[in-house]
C-alpha cells in the first residue's frame, strides 16, 4: 500500500507544524499556488509505521550477506553515524565563518592528509559528491592540464572494456572520445592494444586496478611508461582500492590523478543509492587545477581555500562543501582503524575473497580466470551450466534472494558470459562464506534437478520476478488518484539482463 | 583489529584451504616494486570510546549559533522520526536498488517521492534524485542543450545563486555550451523581461528561471516562461521547495508551464551538516523523460500480478549506455530522500504550507524590525519569498564579527559577489525563529552598529 493511500484529507500532524498564522502577505496573488501539492496526510504513527514496514523489505548489509561486486559491501559502523549526527556538526550552516568550524575543519584536514598517505598522491579534494563526479573532475583536471600547455590535439581517453560504465560515460561528458581497449585472456588489459591505441591524440587512459574483473593488473607499471612516453595522463578509478588498501599507493604505481569511492573503501553508507563521496587525489603536475574549496592549515586556524588561492581550478562541482557529513563518517572510520586496522582490511578483503574463490570452485563452479589470485573479488561464469540446463546468472541471483542471500553483481563485466562478479568484503566471518557456499551449492544441484524453480527465483521475496518490460512500456512514474490498475497480464520476464556495477 | 571477525583458527583453516602460506602470499601477482613501505601519516587506531571524546570535543568547540543565513541552505525543524527511520539498517546499508525483489522498501520510496516531487513541482515526472542543486541545474542545462537542435547557449540570469551558476560553469565548460548572463533590475531585484528583447534572433536551448531568486525576490514567472518557449528555448525552473507549498508550481507558469524544474532539496528535512550531504530534484515534462538523467523508478506488476517497483528506463544510463548515456550520474543522494520522503509524509501538504508561510511571516517581520536601525535598509522593492537582501551603513565584515561574538550569524556577505549592491547582506529567518530571537538580532545589530 502507497502512502497515499494511507491518506485522508484533513488529517494532520499537529506537533509537525507551526501554529495558524495570519495570511500569506506581500506575495502578489498571480504568483501564489492555487492548489495543494499532492503530499500525504497521515499521522505520524502511521507515516513510522509505513516508513518502517518498507524498511523490512529492503536486504541491506545489517540484515544480510551483501556480495555485491564492485560495490564493498563492509560493515558500516554505527559509530562513524552518530559522530557525524552530533548536533552542532548538523546545525552547522555551510556559509557560517570558518570560526565557527574549526572542530569540523580539523577533521576534514586530518583526512584530507591521511588519504594522501594511503593513495600516494601530492594533493586531496574531498568535496567530490560521488564516483562519477570524481572522475569528471580527474578528467576536467586532465584535460585543463593539457590545454594549460597548449596541447589541443589530445581528443582521447582510452578506457579498458572491463571498466566500469561510468568512465566512458564521463570522457564524453569532458568533451573527449572514447577508445576501448581489450582485455587478453588472463584478463589483463591488451598490452598490443594498449600500444595500438595510445598517440599524440591519447589525453589519457582510465584504469582501475585491481581490474573489475577481480585481479590485480600486473603490468601497470608498463602501461603507465607507454601512456606518460604518449604524453597522456594516467587516472585511476579507485572503485576496488579496498584490496589494497595500505598494500599498494596508486601514487607509487604512476597515476596522476585518482579518486576514492568512500562509501566502498572507507565504509560510509551506501544508503540505498547514496550519498557517495569521492576524494580526488593529484600528482604534482595538476595541484594548479584541483577544485575548489580545498582545506588548508595555516596560523593555527583552518579555512577554505578557494579559486582566489587556486587560479587555475577546474572550478566548483557543488553548492556547498560536497557531502561534508560523510566526510565525517570516514573520518571517524579511518581513526578507529588507524593504520594498522587499514592494512588489515586488504589483507582480510583478500582472505575472504580467495577462500570463498577456492570453495565455490570445490563445489563445481567455474572461475572465469581460474589461474589467477583473487583480488577482494572474483568472478564466477555459468556460461555452462546455461547450456546444460537454461539455467542463467540472473536465475542463481534471484535463487539466492530466497535463500536469505542478497546476489553479487550479475552481468558487470560484460564481457565474461553468464558471470556473477562476488566480493564479500573483510567484515564477513568464515562461517557465513561457508553458508553461502552451502547455499550455492544447493542451488547448483537445483539447477540440475528441478531448473524451474531455479528459473522461476525468487519465491520468498516479497516481490516475484518483477516486470521489467511493462515498467519501461507503461511508464508509471508517479501514482495518480484516479489511476485504475489495469487487469493482470500475463508476466514478460525481463529481456535485457539486470547490470549491477556500483 | 576492529570490524575484522577471524579468529587464528579461521585464518589457519582458510588459508589451508586456499592452499597459501601467509596472507601475504595472497597478494603474490602484485609486482614488489609497487609494494608500498606502511602509512606513516595514518596515526594508531583509537577504540569507540576514544573517538567519541575526540568528536565530542570538536563538536563542542564548533557551538552552536542563532543563525539568520539562508542563501539556498535553510534551518528547518526536522521530525525525530525522520532520521530515527532514515538511519533503520535497512535503508542505511542497502544499496542502489539493483535486485529489484530484495529492495522494494527503498523502491517503493523512491515512486512516492517521484510522486510527491512531480505533484510540488507541477510536473509530469521526477527523477529519484541528484547530488545537489546546482549540479541539478547543471545536467538540466545538459538536458536542454540535448533535446534542442540546434543552440548550444543557456540564458541564466545574475540572479541565480552565485555559486550556482560557477558549478553549471565548471560541469557544461567542456561540452562547447556557453553560459549567457542576464542582468537584473537594481530597484526590483529581479530580472528584467525587457532585458531579454535585446536578443533579437538570438537562439537558446533553455532560459533559466530562479523563483525565489538568490535575493529572495520573486521573478515575472509566467513571462519569462512564455518569452522562453516564443524562443522555442526550454523554459528550466530553480525552485525552493518549501517555497512551493506556496507559490505557483514551474508546470503551471506561463502558457504552457515550465518545463524542467531542478532545486536543492535540503529544506526538506535535510540538516545544513557544513555543506552536505544534501540532494537535488529535478522534475519535467513527459515528453523529455527519455532526455532525464539519474535514476528513475516505474510501478509494474509481478509475475502473479502483485504490484511492485523496479528501476526503470535504464536505457539511459551509463551502466547499459556507456559512452551514449544522458549522464555519468550514478549513485546519488538516495538516504538523503528516504529522509525527505518522510519529512513530507509528516509535514503533510498543510504542515508545508505553514513552515512555508511561518518561515515568510518571521522574515518581513526581521525586516520590519531592522529597518529601525539607524542606516539599515531593505535594498530591493520586488515582492520575496522567506529572504532578503539589506544594506547596512558599514562593512558587511565588521557587522558580522561584531554579532558573532554575540552569538549571532547575521546573514551572508553579498559584497563580493555583488559588489554594485555596497553593504549589502542577506539575511533570511525560518520558522525555527521566535519573535524573542527577532528581538534579539534587532537589538544586538542597533548596538554593533550604533556602538562600534
Amino acid at each position: 500500500m502507497l502512502i497515499f493511500e494511507h491518506s485522508r484529507p484533513g488529517r494532520r500532524n499537529y506537533s509537525q507544524s507551526p501554529g495558524a498564522t495570519a495570511d500569506v502577505t506581500g506575495i502578489p496573488p498571480d504568483l501564489m499556488r492555487k492548489t495543494p501539492p499532492m503530499l500525504p496526510e497521515v499521522s505520524e504513527m502511521d507515516a513510522v509505521r509505513h516508513y518502517t514496514r518498507l524498511s523490512q523489505k529492503n536486504f541491506s548489509i545489517d540484515t544480510q550477506f551483501y556480495p555485491l561486486g564492485s560495490c564493498t559491501m563492509k560493515y558500516n559502523p554505527r559509530a562513524c553515524n552518530s559522530l557525524a549526527m552530533l548536533p552542532q556538526f548538523l546545525a552547522r550552516h555551510p556559509r557560517a565563518p570558518e570560526s565557527t568550524g574549526q572542530g569540523f575543519l580539523a577533521c576534514m584536514y586530518e583526512l584530507q592528509e591521511i588519504l594522501k598517505d594511503v593513495t600516494g598522491m601530492a594533493g586531496v579534494c574531498l568535496t567530490p559528491m560521488a564516483g562519477a563526479q570524481g572522475e569528471l573532475i580527474g578528467i576536467a583536471m586532465i584535460r585543463a592540464y593539457h590545454e594549460s600547455r597548449g596541447d589541443s590535439a589530445r581528443t582521447e581517453i582510452i578506457v579498458p572494456d572491463a571498466a566500469h560504465g561510468t568512465n566512458p560515460a564521463t570522457a564524453v561528458m569532458c568533451g573527449y572520445k572514447v577508445v576501448e581497449i581489450a582485455t587478453d585472456k588472463e584478463g589483463d588489459v591488451d598490452m598490443d592494444a594498449l600500444k595500438a591505441a595510445v598517440g599524440p591524440q591519447t589525453a589519457g587512459l582510465m584504469l582501475t586496478n585491481p581490474s573489475t574483473l577481480g585481479v590485480f593488473e600486473k603490468n601497470v607499471a608498463e602501461m603507465s611508461k607507454i601512456v606518460h612516453q604518449a604524453g597522456g595522463l594516467l587516472y585511476y578509478d579507485g572503485a576496488n582500492l579496498n584490496a589494497i588498501l595500505g598494500k599498494v599507493k596508486p601514487g607509487d604505481m604512476g597515476f596522476d590523478v585518482i579518486h576514492i569511492n568512500l562509501h566502498k573503501t572507507f565504509s560510509t553508507p551506501h544508503g540505498g543509492g547514496g550519498p557517495g563521496s569521492a576524494p580526488v587525489g593529484v600528482a604534482p603536475r595538476l595541484l594548479p587545477f584541483m577544485p575548489v574549496p580545498v582545506v588548508a592549515y595555516e596560523d593555527e586556524k583552518y579555512r577554505w581555500l578557494t579559486e582566489k588561492e587556486i587560479p587555475q581550478s577546474i572550478g566548483r562541482l557543488s553548492a556547498h562543501m560536497g557531502n561534508a557529513g560523510v566526510l565525517l563518517r570516514a573520518y571517524v572510520y579511518v581513526r578507529l582503524l588507524g593504520a594498522e586496522g587499514m592494512h588489515r582490511v586488504a589483507e582480510f578483503a583478500a582472505l575472504n575473497a580467495n577462500y570463498l574463490m577456492v570453495e565455490l570452485r570445490k563445489a563445481g563452479f567455474e572461475l572465469a580466470y581460474p589461474t589467477r589470485r583473487a583480488s577482494h573479488e572474483f568472478i564466477v561464469t555459468l556460461k555452462d551450466l546455461k547450456e546444460k540446463t537454461g539455467v542463467t546468472a540472473m536465475n542463481v541471483a534471484k535463487r539466492l534472494l530466497d535463500k536469505g542471500f542478497h546476489a553479487p553483481t550479475t552481468y558487470f563485466p560484460l564481457l565474461v558470459p553468464e558471470c556473477l562478479l562476488i566480493e564479500p568484503a573483510e567484515t564477513e566471518s568464515k562461517e557465513t562464506l561457508d553458508a553461502f557456499v552451502a547455499a550455492m551449492k544447493e542451488i547448483l544441484e537445483e539447477a540440475l534437478t528441478q531448473p524451474d524453480l531455479v528459473k522461476s527465483a525468487p519465491h520468498n521475496t516479497p516481490v516475484r520476478r518483477l516486470d521489467d518490460v511493462k515498467a519501461a512500456r507503461e511508464l508509471d512514474l508517479a501514482w495518480k488518484q484516479s489511476l485504475t490498475r489495469t487487469a493482470t497480464e500475463s508476466p514478460t520476464l525481463n529481456a535485457i539482463p539486470t547490470v549491477t556495477p556500483s | 583489529m576492529p570490524f575484522i571477525p577471524h579468529t587464528e583458527e579461521d585464518i589457519q583453516t582458510m588459508l589451508a584451504s586456499i592452499g597459501a602460506s601467509s596472507i601475504d602470499d595472497l597478494f603474490d601477482e602484485i609486482p614488489s616494486e609497487l609494494k608500498s613501505d606502511g602509512l606513516k601519516r595514518v596515526p594508531a587506531g583509537l577504540n569507540e570510546m576514544e573517538i567519541s571524546r575526540l568528536m565530542l570535543e570538536r563538536a563542542e568547540t564548533d557551538g552552536r549559533y542563532l543563525s539568520f543565513i539562508g542563501a539556498g541552505a535553510y534551518e528547518h525543524h526536522i521530525p525525530a522520526a525522520v532520521w530515527q527511520i532514515a538511519t533503520r539498517g535497512e535503508f542505511y546499508s542497502s544499496y542502489t536498488p539493483y535486485q529489484a525483489e530484495a529492495s522494494q522498501g527503498t523502491l517503493q520510496l523512491l515512486y512516492e517521492y517521484q510522486t510527491i516531487m512531480a505533484s510540488l513541482t507541477g510536473m509530469d515526472v521526477s527523477n529519484a534524485s541528484m547530488y545537489d542543486g546546482a549540479s541539478a541545474l547543471a545536467e538540466a542545462a545538459l538536458m536542454a542543450v540535448r533535446s534542442h537542435k540546434s543552440s548550444r547557449r543557456i540564458l541564466i540570469p545574475s540572479t541565480v545563486h552565485p555559486v550556482y551558476r560557477s558549478v553549471v560553469r565548471a560541469i557544461v565548460r567542456n561540452q562547447g555550451i556557453e553560459v549567457v548572463e542576464l542582468p537584473y533590475c537594481k530597484q526590483s531585484g529581479r530580472t528584467l523581461v525587457e532585458a531579454l528583447h535585446g536578443f533579437g534572433k538570438e537562439e537558446f536551448a533553455a532560459l533559466v528561471i530562479p523563483q525565489p531568486n538568490f535575493f529572495g525576490v520573486l521573478e515575472e514567472v509566467d513571462a519569462l516562461t512564455d518569452w522562453a518557449h516564443g524562443k522555442n528555448a526550454l523554459a528550466i525552473g530553480v525552485v525552493n521547495p518549501t517555497a512551493l507549498a506556496i507559490l505557483t508550481p514551474p508546470g503551471e507558469w506561463g502558457e504552457k508551464g515550465a518545463d524542467v524544474a531542478v532545486g536543492e532539496g535540503q529544506p526538506l528535512g535535510i540538516p545544513l551538516s557544513s555543506g552536505g550531504p544534501y540532494f537535488g530534484f529535478m522534475a519535467c515534462k513527459q515528453a523529455l523523460v527519455r532526455q532525464m538523467p539519474g535514476r528513475i523508478i516505474g510501478r509494474t506488476t509481478d509475475q502473479d500480478g502483485k504490484d511492485g517497483f523496479v528501476l526503470t528506463l535504464q536505457a539511459r544510463e551509463q551502466h547499459i549506455r556507456r559512452s551514449k548515456a544522458t549522464s555519468n550520474i550514478c549513485t546519488n543522494q538516495g538516504l538523503m530522500v528516504t529522509a525527505a520522503t518522510i519529512y513530507m509524509a509528516l509535514t503533510g501538504p498543510e504542515g508545508l504550507r505553514r513552515i512555508a508561510g511561518r518561515s515568510h511571516a518571521n522574515t518581513l517581520a526581521l525586516l520590519e524590525k531592522l529597518e529601525t536601525v539607524k542606516g539599515v535598509k531593505k535594498v530591493f522593492s520586488g515582492p520575496l519569498f522567506h529572504e532578503a537582501v539589506i544594506s547596512l551603513p558599514g562593512p558587511v565584515e565588521d557587522v558580522m564579527r561584531g554579532l558573532k561574538a554575540r552569538g549571532i550569524l547575521a546573514g551572508l556577505n553579498l559584497e563580493e559577489y555583488y559588489p554594485e549592491l555596497g553593504h549589502a547582506m542577506l539575511i533570511c529567518a525560518t520558522e525555527t525563529k521566535t519573535s524573542g530571537d527577532l528581538d534579539n538580532y534587532t537589538k544586538q545589530l542597533r548596538d554593533v552598529i550604533e556602538n562600534p
